[in-house]
C-alpha cells in the first residue's frame, strides 16, 4: 500500500519501501558478489568458446571458430580411423574361404568378436541373446539343424533366409493339412499321437497306430520313414526330443493343421558380405556346427 | 481483511451501466456456449474419424452444461454486486490440481512398472506404454502443474494488486476450458491421436481450443494487473506474466500445422527435418523454462515470504535474475540436439547460453532460501515450509545439473539415457511438485476460510513419502543412465561394440524397479495430500491446530485480526 521504508532487524537492511498484501516486502540487498562473479566467469568462458568454435550465424554463413572444429569432420575421421584399424582383418576375411577362416587364429578371433556383436544387434531379437531360441525360433547352440549345420549351409540360410520371398531363400513349406482340408481333425489327432510317440513321448497307442499309416502316406516323403527329417527340404527331425513349436498334443496338432511355415529374413544386402561371413562363423562356433 | 473491499464498486450501488455491461457479458457468454455446442455436435456427427467424434461429443456436452448454468444464472442486481476477491475459479483449479496430480502420478507409476515388467502392457493398445507416457507427462505438467499455476497466479495477482479478477465469466471459462483441454488431450492420446511432438502431443483442434483458453487467461491476468491499486507490480507477477506470454508464443509456433481435413483429427506440421526438431526443442526447453521454472518461481516468490513472514531477500537480485533468466532460457533449446544434424553453431549457442543460464537460475534459489534468514526455525516446526524450501533446494540442484548436461562432452554420455529422465524428475518431482504441494497446503485453508489444515501430521507424512520417493527415483536413474551411457560406448580391442542393445536394456531392470518403487511412494504422498485437502475443505475440525503456525489460518481467522466490516 503506502510506501514505508522498513528497517529489518534480522538482516540490518532496509526494505525497498514497497508493501503488498499486508506484509510482503523486499530487502534492498545488493547482488551477492560470488553470484555475480560466477556469472561473469560463465560469460567469459562462453565468449572464449565462441572464439574457438563455430558459434554465430550470419545470413549466409556462420563464424567457423579459431580451431576450425567441425562435428561432421570429427565423426567422419573417427569412422575412418575405426575402419582403418579393422581393414586388415576384413580384407583377410573377404579373401579367405569360409572353411579356411577357423584355421587362421587371428581371423577367427576377429570373426568371432564381430559375429557376436552382429548377432546381438541383428539376430538376438528372435533367437535370444544367448542364441537359445524360443518357441518358433530355433536354438542355435545345439546340433539339431533344420537347413544344415555346415558352414556353407549356415551361410546360405543367413544370406537368403527362409520363406521370405527372396529368390534364393529356402522356400519349401509344409502343407497346411488341416486348414486346406487334406486331413480330417480326427486323423490329424492320430498323426500327432504317432509323431509324439516317435519323439519318445507318451501317446495313445491306438491313435498312434492309426496315425502311423497316415504318416507313411502323407509325411514320410519329407520327414523320412523313420521321421528323422530331411535338411534339404528343411523338414525337421521328429524322432528327437527337440520341438520347435512345443510338444504337447495340442501344439503338434496345430503344427500339422497349419504347417507353421516360419520365416527368417534375408541378410544379404542388409549386412555386407564380410559381416555375413563373420556371423556364419560365429553361429557355427556356438556348439553344433557340422 | 474482510470479504468486501472499498476499492471496488464505491458506494455500494451498482450503476445501470454496470448492469448493462454485465448483461452484455452474459449474452456474449451464452452466444459462445451455443457456438461451441454447435461445433461439438458438428464434429460428433460429421467428423471423419472416431476420436474426433468422441472429442466433439465432449465439447458439445461441456458447452451444453455451461449453457444451462449461464441461462439459469441471469444478471440480477443483488448477485452482480461483485465484492472482494473472486476465488470461485481458484477453488476449482485448486481441487483440479490435486485430483489431476494423483491421476498423473498414478499413470506415471504404471508406466514405470511397465518399463520394468513389459508384460504389464497386457497387449492392450489403449494402456500401452507409448500411449500412457504422454497421458502421464500431460497430466503432471499441464493438468497438475497448469492448474497449480492458474490457481496460484489468479490468487496472487488479486492479492498483490488489490483488485478483483478482470471479467465476470472469463476466469470461469479459463478454469473450466482448461479442464476440457486436458480431457480432450488425454482421451485423444489413449485413442492414438498425437502429433508425435513431446509435450505438444495434442492435435490441431485441441491446440486451437487451448489457444482460446490461454489468450483468455492472458487477458484476465493483464486486466487484473491493469486495475491494480498498487503502484508497483509484485515480482511473482512478473514471473507469472512471462510464463503466460511465452507459453502462448511457444504453443502457437510449435503447433503450426495443416489439418488433413477440417473434419478429421490428423494434421501435418509446417516444419520438417532438422527445422522441425529445432522448433520442437525450442518449444520443449522453454516449456521447461517458462512453464515449469518461471511460473513456479512466481509461486515461490509469493508463498515462501508469505508463509515464513519474512521479506524477499533481495529486490535487486530478483530484477537481475528475472531478466537474465527470461533472456537466456529462450536460447537453450539446441542443447537437446547435440550431435545430431543440427549445425555446429546452433549447438554451440545452445550449450553456452545454458552455461550462462546457471547463475540466473540460481538467483531464484538464493532469493528463495535466503528469504528464510531469521526464520530458519520454521523448517523444523512447519512441514509446509519444509516442502517449500526443499523444493528450492531441488530447483538449485536441477538447474546446476541442467547446464552440466548441456556441455557437449557430458551430453555425449548422458543423451538418450535415463539420466535425462532422472534430471527431469528431480526438477518435476522435487521442484515443481514440492513447491506446488507447499502452495496447495497454504491455499486450501486460506481459500475455504479454515483455521488451518485438517492435519499437519499428514503433511509430515506427505513430505517424507515424497522426499524418499524422489531420492529413490533420482539415484536409480543416475545409476541407470550412466550405466547405459557407458555400455553403449564400450568397445572391445578389435573395435566392436561390447554390448548389444538388449543387454543394456536388461541392465536397466533393477534400476527400473527401484524407480517405480520411488514413484509409488511419491504417489502415496499425493493420496495423503488429497485426503488432507478434502477433509480441510469439508470443514473437519483440525486435529493438531496447536502445531500449526498462525499464518496457516485464513487471513480473517488469524489471532488478533478483527474482521473489518465492508466500507
Amino acid at each position: 500500500m503506502a510506501s514505508e521504508k522498513h528497517f529489518d532487524e534480522v538482516t540490518g537492511t532496509h526494505t525497498t519501501g514497497h508493501v503488498w498484501d499486508g506484509d510482503l516486502r523486499e530487502l534492498n540487498k545488493p547482488l551477492p558478489k560470488w553470484w555475480l562473479y560466477v556469472l561473469y566467469v560463465c560469460i567469459l568462458w562462453s565468449i572464449a568458446y565462441w572464439i574457438l568454435y563455430p558459434a554465430w550465424p550470419s545470413l549466409t554463413d556462420y563464424s567457423k571458430g579459431y580451431l576450425g572444429y567441425s562435428q561432421r569432420a570429427e565423426v567422419a575421421n573417427d569412422i575412418a580411423v575405426a575402419k582403418a584399424a579393422q581393414e586388415k582383418y576384413r580384407q583377410g576375411i573377404a579373401n579367405t574361404a569360409l572353411a579356411d577362416i577357423p584355421k587362421n587364429p587371428e581371423l577367427m578371433q576377429f570373426a568371432l568378436a564381430g559375429g557376436a556383436a552382429l548377432f546381438g544387434d541383428n539376430c538376438s531379437g528372435c533367437h535370444g541373446r544367448g542364441a537359445q531360441g524360443s518357441v518358433g525360433y530355433p536354438n542355435l547352440n545345439d546340433d539339431d539343424w533344420m537347413w544344415g549345420g555346415a558352414l556353407d549351409n549356415i551361410h546360405k540360410t543367413i544370406s537368403f533366409g527362409i520363406r521370405n520371398g527372396n529368390e534364393q531363400a529356402h522356400s519349401t513349406a509344409m502343407p497346411r493339412f488341416g486348414l486346406d482340408g487334406a486331413l480330417e481333425p480326427a486323423v490329424i489327432n492320430d498323426v500327432a499321437s504317432y509323431v509324439r510317440s516317435t519323439g519318445g513321448l507318451e501317446a495313445d497307442k491306438d491313435a498312434a497306430t492309426r496315425g502311423a499309416a497316415v504318416f507313411a502316406e502323407q509325411c514320410s516323403v519329407c520327414h523320412g520313414e523313420d521321421g528323422k527329417g530331411n535338411q534339404e527340404l528343411g523338414a525337421p527331425n521328429l524322432a528327437d526330443s527337440i520341438w520347435l513349436y512345443g510338444n504337447s498334443q495340442k501344439d503338434v496338432v496345430t503344427s500339422i493343421t497349419t504347417g507353421r511355415g516360419g520365416i527368417m529374413p534375408a541378410w544379404d544386402g542388409r549386412l555386407d558380405p564380410v559381416s555375413v561371413k563373420m556371423l556364419t562363423v560365429y553361429v557355427h562356433s556356438l556348439g553344433g556346427g557340422k | 481483511m474482510g470479504p468486501s473491499f472499498g476499492f471496488y464498486n464505491q458506494g455500494g450501488v451498482v450503476s445501470d451501466t454496470a448492469i448493462e455491461r454485465s448483461a452484455l457479458g452474459d449474452s456474449l457468454a451464452i452466444g459462445c456456449a451455443v457456438l461451441c455446442a454447435a461445433l461439438g455436435l458438428l464434429y460428433t456427427f460429421a467428423g471423419t474419424d472416431l476420436p474426433i467424434n468422441i472429442n466433439g461429443a465432449m465439447l458439445a456436452i461441456a458447452s451444453a452444461l455451461a449453457l444451462v448454468y449461464l441461462i439459469t444464472h441471469p444478471t440480477n442486481r443483488a448477485a452482480d454486486r461483485a465484492e472482494g476477491y473472486m476465488d470461485g475459479p481458484i477453488r476449482v483449479a485448486t481441487i483440479a490440481c490435486v485430483l489431476w496430480g494423483v491421476v498423473g502420478f498414478l499413470v506415471g507409476d504404471i508406466a514405470a512398472w511397465q518399463l520394468a515388467f513389459p508384460a504389464l502392457n497386457f497387449d492392450l493398445p489403449w494402456i500401452s506404454f507409448g500411449r500412457l507416457r504422454p497421458v502421464h507427462t500431460s497430466a503432471v505438467v499441464f493438468a497438475f502443474g497448469g492448474n497449480a499455476l492458474i490457481a496460484t497466479s489468479l490468487y496472487v495477482v488479486q492479492r498483490t494488486s488489490r483488485a478483483r479478477l478482470a471479467g465476470k465469466w472469463a476466469p470461469w471459462f479459463v478454469v473450466w476450458g482448461y479442464q476440457l483441454f486436458i480431457v480432450l488431450a488425454a482421451s485423444g492420446y489413449v485413442m492414438g491421436v498425437t502429433q508425435g511432438k513431446e509435450y505438444a502431443e495434442p492435435e490441431w483442434y485441441v491446440d486451437l481450443w487451448l489457444t482460446i483458453v490461454w489468450v483468455t487467461y492472458l487477458l484476465v491476468f493483464l486486466g487484473t494487473l491493469y486495475k491494480r491499486e498498487e503502484p508497483h507490480i509484485y515480482v511473482a507477477n512478473w514471473f507469472y506474466l512471462a510464463f503466460i506470454v511465452t507459453i502462448a508464443m511457444l504453443h502457437l509456433v510449435n503447433n503450426l500445422a495443416m489439418p488433413v481435413s477440417l473434419l478429421g483429427s490428423q494434421s501435418y506440421s509446417l516444419f520438417a527435418g532438422v527445422q522441425s526438431a529445432m522448433t520442437q526443442w525450442w518449444y520443449g526447453h522453454n516449456a521447461v523454462g517458462f512453464f515449469l521454472t518461471a511460473g513456479f518461481l512466481g509461486i515461490m516468490y509469493y508463498f515462501i515470504p508469505k508463509r515464513v513472514e519474512r521479506p524477499v531477500y533481495s529486490y535487486r537480485l530478483s530484477i537481475v535474475h528475472f531478466w537474465s533468466l527470461i533472456f537466456l532460457y529462450i536460447w537453450a533449446g539446441p542443447h537437446h540436439l547435440h550431435y545430431t544434424a543440427l549445425p555446429d553453431w546452433a549447438q554451440t549457442l545452445g550449450m553456452t547460453m545454458s552455461i550462462i543460464l546457471w547463475m540466473p537460475s540460481w538467483g531464484g534459489m538464493i532469493n528463495g532460501l535466503m528469504t528464510l534468514s531469521g526464520a530458519w526455525d520454521r523448517l523444523r516446526t512447519d512441514a509446509v515450509v519444509r516442502l517449500l524450501v526443499v523444493s528450492v533446494a531441488f530447483y538449485g540442484m536441477s538447474t546446476f545439473e541442467g547446464p552440466l548436461m548441456s556441455i557437449k562432452a557430458v551430453n555425449s554420455l548422458s543423451h538418450y539415457t535415463d539420466w535425462t529422465v532422472g534430471h527431469v524428475h528431480s526438477g518435476a518431482l522435487g521442484w515443481v511438485g514440492m513447491v506446488s504441494f507447499g502452495a496447495i497446503y497454504c491455499l486450501v485453508p486460506w481459500l475455504w476460510k479454515r483455521k488451518g489444515l485438517y492435519s499437519m501430521r499428514m503433511v509430515e507424512w506427505h513430505f517424507w513419502l515424497a522426499t524418499i520417493g524422489l531420492v529413490l527415483y533420482i539415484t536409480s536413474m543416475w545409476v541407470a543412465g550412466i550405466t547405459q551411457g557407458l555400455m553403449w560406448r564400450a568397445y572391445d580391442n578389435l573395435g566392436f561394440l561390447k554390448y548389444s542393445f538388449i543387454e543394456t536394456v536388461e541392465a536397466m531392470h533393477w534400476p527400473y524397479i527401484i524407480r517405480a518403487t520411488g514413484g509409488l511412494l511419491f504417489l502415496l504422498g499425493g493420496i495423503v495430500m488429497a485426503i488432507n485437502v478434502w477433509r480441510t475443505i469439508r470443514g473437519d475440525e483440525p486435529v493438531d491446530i496447536k502445531d500449526q503456525p498462525a499464518v496457516a489460518a485464513a487471513p480473517e481467522l488469524r489471532p488478533g485480526v478483527i474482521a473489518v466490516p465492508a466500507e
